[in-house]
């Protein structure tokens, strides 16, 4: 009975540590003086090694961009590699800070799996590709197709939906990597490949030859990509928001990682307070006053980091789209900072 | 004496007739490939199957891997530049531009001489332990036995050196630490759990059956989400237990369960009468355990033994499941980057030829042994 009184007490105790750990996430990085952020194991375009181990990417950006708000050093970051399994695990359980890992906002993910979503980075969404030569102009064109599709995701359930809403029918080439998906989609064994636009864009681009293939206009389903923290730690998720909110807001206003130091002395009075020249914002959420300009300084704003990682410049060359400024006809949309 | 141009109608003494050749067609090379590849129809048909096979399958591979290949390029498309089509070659160098990645993961560059040291140190280590004929081999086991300390100390660092955290581990160097610290410390351990399975007291008879048991009843990715996921809900976050740590105590009582069962299976072939003759000598439990039965029982479980070791090192891939970078979690995020992306084929030969290597050295090992040995009746 001792033994088992004794387990009790360790499980209270660090029930209690865990309660006490979580309270302050900001506290924890700047005493351990590095932030932990979980990202993918690998997605072409959002997080993968370089040749040199080094790694890069869309949500790893970002990432650097958090580290440069909340320690002054992009660098500082340490990558937590998480499977599509392990990554909510890794972040309840106090292994990683904030996720920036490529992961569609739900509703049962924010409510059942205890996470604060707090912005979107990338509007996916699912659609399909072709080859060119069948002449296909439109998803609805498709009836009778084969589709290769990964087994067991939100993909597969879309897919059906869609299909049975426009009355046509399919036949399923199950598969379970994108690479297998390449080859059945070359050797010819599936007419169709459906998975989220942004891991289209990618595939077509490492295709032999990319113009023979076309992604169609339809998107038949919502992916709405974003960052999320433990529940319960509003200062934190606060911070992590207006970092994302910090670089939508510079690309709307003109400031990039080159002009950053002239636009401190601009008479626009956001540029200012967002610059960390007026006010205090940064001294509110917990941070020094530069914090963004550091985040511009060092990272850069939305449409860098968008240009430098997956913009049409590159080899995945996705346009900007539903991820463009609001006032381009995207969504991307910052509160003001006031 | 013997003059082949004998013709038979000379005459010879009783027993002085000369060995006539064999007729033409029953010796030499056709004279093996009539009795060997053509003997029947069915055989005549499978030969030609089977060069026809060869004929159209090995030029494709040897031009795809070798003579199309092309190395020394910074990207995917300046390979397919190089080529008359895509795809038509390897394009090693792919590899080649990941390999210190895929040999060292994300090991930090000035500090790779200690990984590279601790790789020496292992084929020292190993050598008096695989063979017998080493000089001074007594002293050789004792710093085989220290190896596993002093590797730890150069990876991780500390007194003195560069502390490199555990998550730094990676590729080819991850996969040989899971793979080798399973190996050496599952086998004393299953030894000892085969033991205890056979043992006349019942509470610790009790106590291995259910660990065997529950062990061998629960999948390996299964206790890897329980070392990677669980295990951290019951520990204070202050606490963080290394992830590293707590895969490697994971794979070694995996492996260790199997092992005392393919143990036990061992001292089960022993027959009684060895048993109550080294009781009749007198001689004490463990005594009679080291010197008569252990001896004879592991030399009959070799090739389960081995069969299982096999079988951990591949089975140690699965670690990229919970996110960790062995050699081929290595390949498959180098597929991500968007220079290099579409070379699968490549990057996962690569990984099947160092698994191919790893294997058939043990199984060529475990054959040795048991000639040596004189087993495998």
């Amino acid at each position: 009975m001792k033994v088992f009184s004794k387990v009790i007490l360790a499980l209270v105790v660090s029930c209690a540590f865990v309660a006490s750990a979580t309270a302050g996430t900001l506290e924890d990085v700047k005493a351990r003086g590095e932030l932990r952020c979980v990202v993918t194991t690998g997605l072409v375009g959002f997080a993968f090694p370089d040749d040199a181990g080094q790694w890069n990417g869309f949500d790893v950006d970002f990432c650097r961009a958090t580290a440069a708000a909340v320690l002054g050093d992009a660098k500082k970051v340490k990558f937590v590699t998480s499977t599509g399994k392990t990554r909510f695990t890794k972040l309840n359980a106090a292994e990683g800070d904030v996720l920036w890992r490529n992961t569609t906002i739900t509703f049962s993910r924010d409510v059942n799996v205890k996470l604060t979503f707090v912005g979107v980075n990338y509007y996916d969404g699912q659609g399909f590709m072709v080859k060119k030569e069948l002449g296909v102009k439109s998803a609805t064109e498709l009836d009778g197709a084969t589709v290769c599709i990964q087994t067991g995701t939100t993909t597969e359930l879309n897919l059906s939906d869609y299909f049975k809403q426009q009355n046509m029918k399919y036949e399923a080439v199950p598969i379970e990597t994108n690479d297998e998906a390449r080859s059945n989609y070359l050797s010819g064994r599936c007419d169709v490949y459906t998975t989220d636009a942004s891991g289209l864009a990618a595939t077509r681009a490492a295709l032999p030859d990319p113009s023979a293939h076309v992604i169609l206009p339809e998107i038949i389903s919502k992916e709405p990509l974003g960052p999320a923290v433990r529940q319960g730690d509003d200062q934190w998720a606060d911070i992590v928001r207006w970092v994302l909110n910090a670089t939508i807001t510079a690309e709307e206003k003109g400031v990039t990682s080159a002009n950053a130091d002239q636009m401190k002395s601009s008479n626009d009075q956001e540029i200012k307070r967002l610059l960390g020249v007026e006010g205090s914002q940064g001294k509110e959420l917990g941070l020094s006053d530069d914090w963004a300009y550091n985040i511009i300084k060092q990272v850069g704003n939305y449409g860098e980091i968008f240009e430098r990682n997956i913009g049409t410049s590159t080899k995945i060359g996705l346009a900007r789209g539903l991820n463009g400024l609001w006032t381009k006809g995207g969504l991307q949309y910052s509160p003001p900072f006031r | 004496m013997s003059d082949a141009n004998l013709t038979p109608k000379e005459n010879y003494t009783p027993g002085n007739h000369p060995d006539l050749p064999p007729p033409p067609g029953t010796i030499g090379t056709i004279g093996w490939m009539r009795k060997n590849l053509f003997s029947t129809p069915l055989n005549t048909f499978l030969t030609l199957l089977g060069i026809a096979t060869i004929w159209v399958t090995i030029p494709p591979i040897f031009n795809w891997a070798i003579f199309n290949s092309v190395w020394n390029v910074a990207s995917r498309t300046e390979c397919w530049d190089q080529m008359a089509y895509p795809n038509e070659g390897a394009c090693w160098a792919f590899v080649q531009n990941r390999f210190l990645l895929l040999i060292y993961g994300f090991y930090p560059e000035p500090e790779r001489w200690r990984v590279n040291l601790s790789f020496l140190m292992l084929i020292l280590a190993a050598v008096p332990i695989l063979f017998d004929q080493v000089p001074k081999r007594k002293w050789a086991l004792v710093y085989s036995v220290a190896f596993p300390f002093i590797a730890g100390w150069l990876l991780v660092g500390g007194f003195g050196l560069n502390p490199v955290d555990s998550d730094k581990f990676g590729g080819v160097m991850l996969t040989i630490i899971i793979g080798v610290t399973g190996i050496t410390f599952s086998l004393p351990l299953g030894v000892v759990l085969a033991l205890g399975r056979t043992s006349n007291m019942p509470a610790l008879r009790i106590v291995c059956v259910l660990f065997i048991e529950f062990i061998r009843g629960v999948p390996l990715i299964a206790l890897l989400f329980i070392a990677s996921t669980m295990l951290n809900y019951f520990l204070p976050p202050g606490s963080q237990f290394n992830l590293l740590m707590r895969v490697l105590i994971m794979v070694t009582l995996f492996a260790a369960a199997y092992n005392a069962e393919v143990v036990r299976g061992g001292l089960q072939g022993i027959p009684r009468g060895q048993f109550e003759a080294a009781d009749a000598m007198g001689l004490k439990y463990w005594q009679a355990m080291r010197l008569i039965v252990l001896p004879q029982a592991l030399k009959i479980s070799i090739p389960g033994i081995v069969n299982n070791f096999i079988g951990l090192y591949k089975d140690t891939t699965l670690v990229l499941i919970i996110g960790m970078f062995d050699v081929l979690q290595i390949g498959r995020s180098s597929l991500a980057d968007a220079e290099w992306s579409g070379l699968a084929n490549e990057i996962y030969l690569f990984t099947a030829l160092f698994f191919f290597a790893c294997c058939f050295s043990m199984s060529r090992y475990s054959l040795y042994l048991e000639k040596k040995l004189h087993t495998g009746l």
